[in-house]
C-alpha cells in the first residue's frame, strides 16, 4: 500500500511536468496549427533563469575568514550576506521562488520574440517545415545555453524550510516510512494550479471562448477577428510562459543541464499524441497518467517481472494508442 | 525538384554516373589542397553520404519525415561487430549481415509506423526509436554491452575465420581477403559501396517505381482513387532506406571495429535529416553535398579553439581581434553544433531547396541576364 | 441485372443521427449517362463517396459488374474499373503534366502494387505515347513538361479527366465538372463529354448546370433529404411537380 502510494506520488510531479509542456503544445498545435519541437526548450529555459537568478544573488566578495586564526584564509561571501547579513541569506535561500516572479516576464517576451520573429512565418508552411525549423532552433537555444553554463547539470536547491520530507505516512495513518520530499508536493500543486489557471482563462473569458472555439474547428480560427496575429502572439506566449514556470519549478527537482529541454519535449510529444493532438484535456491527462505509469514501471517488483520497462513504457502505450486509437485518448475525429 | 523522362537523360545518366564514379575515387586528391585529404575523413564522406542518399529516398521521394532512421544506423553497427565477432573478420559478410537485420528491423518499424502519416508518422518514428535507443542502453546490455559498447576482442569465436585457418594478431581488424579496412583501403571500400548506392538511387529515381513515390508525395489521395495501394509502396521506400542506413552503420564500424548506443540516439536521425534538407531534398546529389559540406566543417570548425582563432584574426588591431574573437568563439570547436542548428535554420527559412535549389536560382538569374543581353 | 454496370441495393448512411442517404436503390445502365440532381445537401456526393469507397454504407449493398464491392478499397474498386473526377480538382501539382497522365497508366497496366523498381521510365514509351496522346486530344501537348500545379483551374479539371480517361474506365464518375467555370470552358467541356458519351463509355454526373445535365444525360435520378424522389427520362423530370418542390420552384426546370 504504501509503495504504491509512493509511486503515485511519484508519478505525479513529473506527471505535471509532462502535463504542463505538453498544454502549451496543444495549444500551439490547437490554435496556431504549429508543430512546435522548441517547445522542450522553452522548458529548458525557465530551468535556466532560476539558474541565472541563483548565479546572480549569489555573486560574491573575497572575504577574510575569522573562523581560521592560524594564517589569513578567506572565503567567498555572497554581497547580499556582506550587505543584509540574515535577511541577505534567506533572499538567496529564495532564489527558486524568486525566479518564478523574473520568469513570467521574461518567458513571455521570448515567446512574443519568437512567434513574431520565426514561428508566425511558418503558419503557411506544412508540418515537416514547422517540426525541422523549430527542431534547429531548440539545438540553437541549447547549445547557446551550453556555450554560457557547460554541460554539466548544475543543482539549484529549493528553500530551506520546503528542503526537507513530508511525513505523509504519519499524516494519513499509515507507515512512519512513507515520507515524500516537500518540494515535489509543492510541484504537484503548482501545476494542478497553473492547469486550472489555464482552463479558468480558456473557460472564463472571451478571449478563452474563442480560442477553444478554434481549437475545436479550424476554420472557426477566423473568428479571432481582426486581430488574429495579436491573439496568436498572446496563445504563444502564453504557452512559452507556461512551459517556461514548469522549468523553473523543476530545477529543485532535477538540476538543468542544456539537453533537459530535448529529453522533455521528445516524452511530451508523445504525451500531447497519446491524449489526442489538439485537446487540452487529453494532454493534462496523458500526462499524468504517462507519469504514474513510468513511476510504477520503474518499481523493482516490475522491472524484474519485465526488465527494461520502465526505459520504454511510455513509448510503448504511444505506439499502442497511435495504432488502436489514432486521434489519441480524448481526441476527435 | 522532379526528374524529368527525356529521352536524352539515357546518354546523361551513363555520363552522370561515370562523373561521380571518377570523383568520389580521386577525393583522396583533390580533397588534399582543402586539407580533407585524410581517410577518417574520407571515410565519413563515403558513409554519411550513404545514410544520406538512403535517407532521401523515403524523404525525398515520399515526403515521410522519419525521425527514426538512427536506429537503422545502429542495427547495422551492432550486427557487423557480431558478425565480426562470431563469424570472420572479413568485411563483406558483415555488410550483407547488417543490411539484412536493418532492413528486417525496418520492415517491423515501418509495418506500424506506416499506418500513420504526417507528424504522427514521425512521432512513431522516434518513439520506436527512443524505445530502442533505451533498450540498447538497458535490457539488451547482453546484446550491445551497454554504455561501454561493443567491441572485437582477439578470443572471440569466429567460426569462418578459423575455418580457413586464419588467425587474428593483436587486437584484430576488419580486411577482405588480406587488405586491411583502414586508411585509404577502408575509404575505397566504402567509396566503392556508395558508388553502388548512389547508381542504385539513381535508379530508383528514374523508375516507375520512383515517380509514383513522387506521386504519394504529391497527392496520396489521388494515388488511391487511380488504383494504387500506397501502403507496399511506402514500406518498400522505408526499408530500402533503412537497409541503406544499416549498411552506413555496419561501414563505420568495419572501419572501426566497435559500435555504441549513442548511434541509434534520435539527434543522430536529426543529423541525417540535416544534411538531406541543407543539400537538397528529393535531388539526386542535394543529400551528398549535405553529407560532405556538414562533415567537412565540423571537422574544420570542431579543430578550432581560443588560441587558434587568435591566430586567424592576428592581422586585425588587437582590439578588434578580440572583440571577433569574442563573438567567433561560441561557433567554434565544442560549439560546432551551434554553428550547424543555425545554418539549418536559415537554409529551412530562407532556402528549403537546400544548395541544389540555391544553384537552380543562381542559374536562372544567369541565364535570364545572358537572354536580355542577347536581345 | 447483367445490363446493369452498378446496381445500388438499399443503401442508408447517417451521419451522427442525420440521415444522409435514406433506402437508395439505383441502376445504371450500360453505355448511359446518368445524371444526379438535387439541392444542396440532398446526399449527392455521400452517394458518390460510398460507390467509390470512401465512405462506408451503415446498410445495404452496392454491386459493379455484378460483384458486391460494399466495403471495398478506393484503389481495389478502381482498379476494377470505377473512375472518379473530384469536384475539386485532385491532379499532382508538383508533377509534369505528362507524368500526371503516365501514373494513372501505370496504374491500369501495373495493378495496385507492382516493384518495378530497376526498370526505367526510358523503356516505357508504350505508356508515354498513351499519355502525350491523351495531351494532344486535350490540346495541352505543349505543356507536357510543365508542373501541373502551375495550371489554371479549368485546365486543371480537363487534366484530371485526361487522367481518368487513359484508364479507360468501365465507369466514370463526375463530381460537377463544370461547377466554377466560365460559360465558354463549361461549353467546351461539354463537348468533351459528349464526345466521351460516344464512345459508349457508362457515366454517372453530379450536376447543378441543368443546361449541362439536360445537354448529356440520358436518364435522370434526382436526390432530396437523402432520398430518390423521382427517377426517369429527362423528357419526365422537366417540369415534374415533385423536382419543382424540391427544388422551391427553381426557374431552371
Amino acid at each position: 500500500m504504501d509503495t504504491i502510494l509512493l509511486q503515485l506520488l511519484n508519478g505525479l510531479d513529473k506527471g505535471g511536468a509532462y502535463a504542463l509542456i505538453a498544454l502549451g503544445l496543444t495549444l500551439v498545435f490547437g490554435t496556431l496549427g504549429v508543430v512546435n519541437f522548441a517547445h522542450g526548450a522553452l522548458f529548458m529555459l525557465g530551468a535556466f533563469i532560476a539558474v541565472s537568478v541563483q548565479k546572480l544573488l549569489t555573486i560574491s566578495a573575497k572575504v577574510r575568514d575569522e573562523s581560521i586564526t592560524f594564517f589569513e584564509a578567506y572565503k567567498e561571501t555572497p554581497y547580499l550576506e556582506l550587505w543584509w547579513g540574515d535577511t541577505g541569506t534567506m533572499i538567496i535561500d529564495m532564489a527558486v521562488p524568486i525566479s518564478i516572479i523574473v520568469a513570467i516576464p521574461i518567458m513571455l517576451l521570448i515567446g512574443l520574440i519568437m512567434e513574431r520573429g520565426l514561428i508566425r512565418h511558418f503558419y503557411k508552411r506544412d508540418h515537416a517545415d514547422q517540426i525541422l525549423v523549430t527542431f534547429g532552433l531548440a539545438i540553437v537555444l541549447q547549445e547557446i545555453v551550453k556555450a554560457l553554463y557547460g554541460a554539466n547539470p548544475i543543482p539549484t536547491p529549493a528553500p530551506d524550510i520546503v528542503s526537507g520530507s513530508a511525513q505523509i505516512g504519519t499524516f494519513l495513518g499509515l507507515s512512519e516510512n512513507l515520507v515524500y520530499p516537500w518540494w515535489r508536493l509543492i510541484y504537484l500543486g503548482f501545476s494542478l494550479s497553473i492547469i486550472a489557471a489555464v482552463f479558468a482563462f480558456l473557460h472564463m473569458t472571451t478571449f478563452g471562448m474563442v480560442v477553444r472555439a478554434g481549437m475545436h474547428n479550424r476554420e472557426m480560427v477566423g473568428l479571432l477577428g481582426i486581430n488574429i496575429e495579436k491573439r496568436f502572439t498572446i496563445i504563444f506566449g502564453l504557452a512559452a510562459v507556461v512551459a517556461g514556470l514548469a522549468g523553473v519549478m523543476y530545477t529543485p527537482i532535477l538540476p538543468p543541464d542544456y539537453h533537459i529541454g530535448m529529453d522533455f519535449l521528445v516524452l511530451s510529444f508523445v504525451v500531447v499524441v497519446v491524449g489526442g493532438m489538439g485537446s487540452l484535456g487529453g494532454a493534462v491527462a496523458a500526462g499524468f497518467l504517462l507519469g504514474i505509469l513510468q513511476s510504477f514501471a520503474s518499481m523493482n517488483e516490475i522491472k524484474s517481472l519485465i526488465p527494461g520497462i520502465d526505459q520504454i513504457i511510455i513509448y510503448l502505450v504511444a505506439v499502442v494508442i497511435l495504432l488502436v486509437r489514432p486521434r489519441g485518448l480524448m481526441g476527435k475525429d | 525538384m522532379y526528374t524529368s523522362i527525356d529521352p536524352s537523360t539515357t546518354k546523361k545518366d551513363t555520363m552522370l554516373l561515370t562523373a561521380f564514379t571518377l570523383v568520389v575515387l580521386t577525393m583522396p586528391l583533390w580533397l588534399a589542397p582543402l586539407g580533407a585529404g585524410y581517410p577518417d575523413l574520407l571515410q565519413k564522406f563515403a558513409i554519411f553520404g550513404i545514410f544520406a542518399v538512403g535517407y532521401n529516398i523515403l524523404f525525398g521521394l515520399t515526403g515521410y519525415l522519419s525521425f527514426g532512421h538512427a536506429a537503422f544506423l545502429g542495427v547495422g553497427s551492432y550486427t557487423a561487430v557480431w558478425t565480426f565477432k562470431l563469424l570472420s573478420m572479413n568485411a563483406i559478410p558483415a555488410v550483407i549481415l547488417a543490411m539484412i537485420f536493418a532492413g528486417i528491423f525496418a520492415a517491423v518499424i515501418g509495418f506500424f509506423s506506416l499506418r500513420r502519416t504526417g507528424i504522427y508518422f514521425s512521432i512513431l518514428t522516434l518513439a520506436f526509436a527512443q524505445m530502442s535507443y533505451n533498450m540498447a542502453y538497458s535490457v539488451l546490455t547482453p546484446i550491445t554491452n551497454g554504455e561501454t559498447g561493443l567491441r572485437v576482442l582477439q578470443e572471440d569465436p569466429r567460426v569462418l575465420d578459423k575455418l580457413f585457418g586464419v588467425e587474428a594478431q593483436g587486437s584484430p581488424v576488419s580486411s577482405i581477403f588480406g587488405i586491411q579496412m583502414s586508411g585509404y583501403s577502408g575509404f575505397y571500400f566504402c567509396a566503392v559501396m556508395l558508388i553502388i548506392g548512389f547508381y542504385i538511387s539513381l535508379k530508383i529515381f528514374r523508375s516507375p517505381f520512383g515517380m509514383k513515390l513522387q506521386a504519394i508525395k504529391s497527392n496520396q489521395t489521388r494515388m488511391e482513387y487511380t488504383g494504387y495501394n500506397p501502403k507496399p509502396y511506402l514500406l518498400t521506400a522505408f526499408v530500402i532506406s533503412g537497409m541503406y542506413a544499416g549498411l552506413a552503420g555496419s561501414l563505420m564500424a568495419v572501419t572501426d571495429p566497435l559500435a555504441g548506443a549513442e548511434r541509434m540516439q534520435w539527434t543522430a536521425s536529426g543529423e541525417v535529416i540535416l544534411m538531406t534538407i541543407l543539400g537538397g531534398v528529393g535531388t539526386l546529389f542535394g543529400p551528398l553535398l549535405g553529407a560532405g559540406i556538414i562533415k567537412y566543417f565540423e571537422n574544420i570548425f570542431s579543430a578550432f579553439n581560443e588560441a587558434s582563432l587568435h591566430e586567424v584574426f592576428a592581422f586585425l588591431p588587437d582590439w578588434l581581434e578580440n572583440i571577433v574573437v569574442t563573438l567567433t568563439h561560441p561557433f567554434v570547436g565544442e560549439g560546432w553544433h551551434l554553428t550547424l542548428g543555425v545554418l539549418f535554420m536559415l537554409v529551412i527559412i530562407f532556402l528549403p531547396g537546400g544548395i541544389m535549389e540555391g544553384g537552380r536560382r543562381i542559374q536562372a538569374k544567369f541565364s535570364k541576364k545572358a537572354a536580355t543581353a542577347k536581345e | 441485372m447483367a445490363d446493369n454496370v452498378l446496381h445500388i441495393e438499399g443503401v442508408n448512411k447517417t451521419f451522427g443521427g442525420l440521415q444522409a442517404l435514406g433506402d437508395i436503390n439505383l441502376n445504371i445502365e450500360e453505355g448511359k449517362t446518368h445524371a444526379i440532381i438535387g439541392p444542396n445537401g440532398a446526399g449527392k456526393s455521400t452517394l458518390l463517396n460510398v460507390c467509390i469507397g470512401r465512405l462506408f454504407p451503415d446498410s445495404g449493398t452496392v454491386n459493379f459488374d455484378g460483384k458486391n464491392i460494399t466495403g471495398k478499397q478506393p484503389h481495389e474498386i478502381n482498379q476494377m474499373g470505377m473512375v472518379r473526377v473530384f469536384q475539386t480538382p485532385e491532379i499532382f501539382p508538383e508533377l509534369s503534366l505528362l507524368q500526371n497522365l503516365m501514373i494513372p497508366a501505370f496504374a491500369k497496366r501495373d495493378g495496385a502494387f507492382k516493384l518495378n523498381i530497376f526498370k526505367s521510365l526510358r523503356n516505357e514509351k508504350a505508356i508515354e505515347e498513351e499519355a502525350t496522346k491523351i495531351l494532344w486530344d486535350f490540346g495541352m501537348a505543349d505543356q507536357r513538361n510543365n508542373h501541373a500545379g502551375s495550371l489554371s483551374r479549368g485546365d486543371k479539371r480537363r487534366l484530371e479527366l485526361g487522367m481518368c480517361l487513359i484508364q479507360h474506365p468501365r465507369l466514370l464518375l463526375l463530381d460537377e465538372p463544370t461547377a466554377g467555370m466560365a460559360r465558354h470552358d463549361t461549353n467546351r467541356t461539354i463537348e468533351l463529354l459528349k464526345e466521351i458519351k460516344e464512345t459508349g463509355m457508362t457515366k454517372i454526373i453530379i450536376e447543378h448546370d441543368m443546361h449541362v445535365v439536360f445537354s448529356l444525360a440520358d436518364h435522370i435520378s434526382v436526390l432530396a433529404q437523402g432520398r430518390i424522389i423521382v427517377d426517369g427520362l429527362p423528357e419526365e423530370i422537366k417540369g415534374h411537380p415533385k423536382v419543382r418542390e424540391a427544388y422551391l420552384g427553381n426557374a431552371e426546370i
